[in-house]
């Protein structure tokens, strides 16, 4: 199974995922006026890994901004995540927030509230 | 009719608006604009946590203008008009973002049940709703999942400050006015 790499840009996030360790990253804005289009390879991607994950699956969301209508596909990102994770494979999601941006802590809470996977909040020093 | 350039200047300046526009809303003026605000407000050297907050809202109301614009159209001409209005404007350490935007009359009575429901929730009860609309499967065609205002409300800490004017049987013109403070 094919690695997923998608370059980052002023309105989406870097993606990467590495079905062969397990690790997933979803780093920078997430801002799209339409996010179902730009989530789905992910999506699929994640489908096909659920087949035959590794045996531990680690995810670090590392987000500056992110949009409503993203939010929806986070979430939806993440139940893929729950049910590899009902499956044969551990998963952990590292949930990255700036040292005073409560905003995006308590976004991380709320998808730790809905998703049945363990969530690690990591605060990051400001640059 | 003469157009006093000058007259419109000053109430600008007055009022301290620093970034105002008229016309139709595109995703590359989305991009440009969140560009220019990030410098201004970078060149204000404004805390991390406002900058933070302005952007997230300015992101949501500008989206909503995006998404959701009924046209209505132009009596004289009947060309359709998709235009919105937006400002930004600082008022001592606060920034308000105020929009303008038609909407067709048979669609306000659910917006306005909408914006009156999260206005009527508290913190924690806002933040309950946030949960159960981000949980509840709903996806318009658009992108868009009926979390925008909710959004606005929590990240502002504020009521919703909203009005219908009608214009017509068919429009009104609907305005947002979200004021955005550093605590």
């Amino acid at each position: 199974m094919e690695s997923l790499n998608i370059e980052g840009s002023a309105k989406t996030p870097t993606i990467k995922f590495e079905p062969a360790t397990g690790k997933l990253l979803i780093r920078g804005r997430s801002i799209p006026e339409n996010s179902i289009e730009f989530y789905k390879p992910l999506v699929d991607k994640l489908e096909e890994y659920a087949g035959s994950p590794q045996s531990s699956t680690n995810v670090d969301i590392q987000l500056e901004y992110f949009n409503t209508s993203s939010s929806k596909c986070i979430l939806d990102v993440f139940k893929k995540l729950e049910a590899i994770n009902a499956g044969s494979s551990e998963v952990v999601i590292n949930w990255h927030y700036e040292e005073d941006d409560e905003d995006m802590l308590e976004a991380g809470e709320d998808y730790q509230a809905i998703i049945n996977v363990p969530f690690k909040m990591v605060e990051m020093e400001e640059e | 009719m003469n157009l006093d350039i000058y007259d419109f200047y000053e109430k600008m300046e007055k009022s301290n608006i620093m970034l105002s526009f008229k016309g139709e809303v595109t995703s590359e003026l989305l991009t440009s604009i969140l560009q220019i605000m990030e410098n201004k407000m970078e060149n204000l050297e404004e805390s991390p946590k406002l900058r933070r907050k302005v952007y997230n809202i300015l992101v949501e109301c500008l989206q909503n203008l995006y998404h959701h614009i009924d046209h209505e159209k132009n009596g004289a001409s009947d060309s359709p008009n998709k235009s919105a209005v937006f400002m930004i404007r600082k008022d001592g350490e606060a920034y308000f973002i105020i929009t303008g935007n038609y909407i067709e009359a048979n669609k306000i009575d659910l917006l306005k049940g909408k914006l009156e429901k999260i206005n009527s929730l508290s913190k924690d009860e806002l933040k309950e709703y946030y949960k159960e609309v981000l949980n509840n499967g709903e996806m318009s065609d658009k992108g868009g999942g009926g979390l925008g205002m909710i959004d606005i409300a929590r990240k502002s800490g504020q009521k919703l400050d909203f009005n219908f004017l009608p214009v017509n049987n068919n429009f009104s013109f609907f305005s947002l006015n979200i004021k955005v403070s550093p605590n």
